[in-house]
């Protein structure tokens, strides 16, 4: 454990702590934060009104549209000169938004992704190999700074260059690999074609994050990669990584909650749910300086894990995201998101884990058709037996999700790879094809 | 007695079989025949070629899904009826043919047809029994070393 002290504090101490701080927090924005002002103006609610951690109830929420219109620095709540560094969300939804660290923050960000290494089972011995990609994204800077405070030796590859990567794992005696799970089964792929067996390296620890991925591809990451494979979450809005981390036990991911409250309200209403009903993941960040966000709708979808933990740390835990709200495609007025069709994939043996989505619209009709790469493990030499596969595939995402969908086999490696965060859905409903 | 068959997905896309084939010369692996099955949206090449083990290596490097697969080889006489006996013998003895496909061996001036059956050991049995050679692997390639 990294900070045992702050780790395994007592329920009461930390709910002390947290109080504390976000009364402190909310006076901050209250001052310094225009937008905050005008909000909490507007919900009829003064920061002194806090009493009690429920009252932060009566706070309204922050959406990303909040911060993509203050863009860039709009929600800072110190002078640009305490800011030391700024990152910024990757922006494929729409416009960027922008986040600043003061010195504190960054420190605070390097403590905590230290811990996140730690609870995965890295220690200041281990070699880690930090593919996150570096720049405006957080991952690649908040990996390598939290093994740099680990005291683990660091290596700052990047994402890309993917043969480099492999080589790198192998002749510098890699213990922990730090990337996108999807980035993860590229490099695996590309070691095999290059002759190399993971397995037969030394790596037995991933840190893998900054998008959704299933228990199946779990699975399937550690039987290629001969790894224990650790799921660590974080958004640029709230910090970047290490705003939660598996430990060892990998049984919900531990929120560091003497930095963020997490709540889970429910994705309609707003209200909040109970502990163990999935709900939106709503966080506030108590100790942030550069730009704190309060009751921030992550638009994540995940769960409290209810009981304690063996491993002694006494935060929360929340369950693997396992989808985003606006992930959610609407298919013919059904919900779907695309890691439920990722499960059903993973099922089915003769299909790779790599698959693409496609929407198009015929007359009225979105029409999906689901491509999946044919496995090199399976015998494929009969037609009728390939057609069987297409069936089941079809079959099992009909049966699961209620959408029929048109299944396409595609040739090993035709499905484009992520160094960064895959892209699972290609919607083309809008743009009439 | 059977003999090595590559099986190789293709997508339906301008190119790629010529692409496979290309591989496959590149590695100096000669074919000695071909078919495509094919369905609208893929095909399947199925091809009897040198080391057909060590094809495949080089064709999933290039990017393409290849199977083994095993089917009989038949030698039959380039004459009239010849196939129908085979088909005969096969039919009663309740044994279906999956695909078929033949081609010719220029040192013989025999026909060699390649069946896929699902039962293998006991077609060959039958075929054997009826009067008919198998062919071996090294008459019509050149197999992986072992």
């Amino acid at each position: 454990m990294f900070q045992p002290e702050l780790e395994t504090m007592s329920r009461g101490a930390l709910e002390q702590l947290q109080l504390a701080r976000l009364r402190t927090q909310l006076a901050r924005v209250y001052v310094n934060v225009p937008l905050y002002r005008r909000k909490f103006d507007e919900a009829g609610f003064r920061p002194e009104q806090l009493e009690t951690l429920d009252d932060l109830r009566k706070v309204p929420f922050t959406v990303k549209d909040d911060l993509r219109s203050a863009y860039p620095f709009g929600m800072f709540a110190v002078p640009l000169r305490d800011i030391v560094r700024v990152h910024s969300s990757s922006g494929t939804t729409g416009q960027i938004s922008v986040v600043g660290y003061t010195k504190g923050d960054v420190e605070r960000w390097s403590d905590l992704m230290a811990r996140t290494l730690a609870c995965a089972g890295a220690t200041a011995d281990d070699v880690v190999q930090v593919a996150y990609g570096y720049g405006l994204f957080t991952g690649g800077l908040g990996a390598h700074y939290g093994a740099e405070r680990l005291g683990a030796m660091t290596i700052p590859v990047s994402g890309g260059n993917t043969a480099r990567q492999v080589q790198i794992l192998k002749d510098f005696g890699v213990t922990v690999l730090a990337c996108t799970p999807s980035y993860a089964l590229l490099i695996a792929e590309t070691a095999a074609s290059m002759g190399i067996d993971v397995r037969d390296l030394p790596v037995k620890i991933g840190v893998f994050g900054a998008e959704p991925w299933s228990e199946a591809m779990r699975e399937q990451i550690e039987e290629t990669m001969g790894l224990r494979a650790i799921d660590i979450y974080g958004l640029s809005e709230v910090m970047g990584p290490g705003v939660a981390a598996e430990c060892v036990h990998r049984n919900g991911l531990h929120v560091f909650e003497d930095h963020f409250i997490i709540e889970i309200v429910d994705p309609v209403t707003f209200e909040p749910v109970p502990d163990g009903e999935r709900g939106e993941v709503v966080f506030t960040t108590l100790t942030k300086e550069g730009i704190p966000v309060i009751r921030y709708r992550t638009r994540d979808i995940s769960r409290i894990v209810t009981g304690e933990c063996e491993c002694g740390r006494t935060f929360r835990r929340m369950e693997r995201v396992t989808g985003r709200t606006d992930d959610m495609l609407i298919i013919r007025g059904v919900n779907v998101y695309p890691m439920q069709i990722e499960q059903v994939l993973m099922g089915i043996p003769g299909v790779a884990p790599h698959y693409q989505v496609v929407l198009t619209k015929r007359g009225s009709m979105d029409d999906v058709e689901v491509q999946v790469e044919v496995s090199p493990d399976v015998a494929f030499d009969e037609i009728r037996e390939l057609e069987s596969l297409q069936r089941r595939v079809a079959g099992e995402i009909a049966g699961k999700l209620a959408v029929n969908v048109k299944v396409k086999l595609v040739e090993p490696r035709a499905i484009q790879r992520s160094e960064g965060k895959a892209k699972r859905v290609v919607d083309l409903r809008n743009e009439g094809v | 007695m059977s003999i090595e068959q590559l099986s190789v997905f293709l997508q339906n896309e301008p190119g790629r079989l010529a692409r496979m084939c290309r591989a496959l010369g590149e590695a100096g692996l000669n074919m000695h025949a071909l078919v495509v099955a094919d369905t609208s949206e893929y095909g399947v090449a199925r091809i009897i070629c040198d080391r057909p083990h060590s094809a495949k290596v080089v064709l999933e490097r290039e990017g393409f899904a290849g199977s083994v697969t095993r089917v009989l080889a038949v030698e039959v006489p380039d004459s009239p009826g010849g196939l129908a006996d085979v088909l005969e013998a096969l039919d009663a003895a309740g044994i279906n043919v999956e695909y078929l496909y033949c081609f010719l061996r220029a040192d013989t001036e025999s026909a060699v047809d390649i069946l896929r059956v699902e039962d293998i050991e006991r077609a060959v049995e039958v075929l054997k029994s009826s009067g008919f050679s198998l062919v071996h692997a090294s008459q019509v390639y050149a197999p992986d070393a072992v």
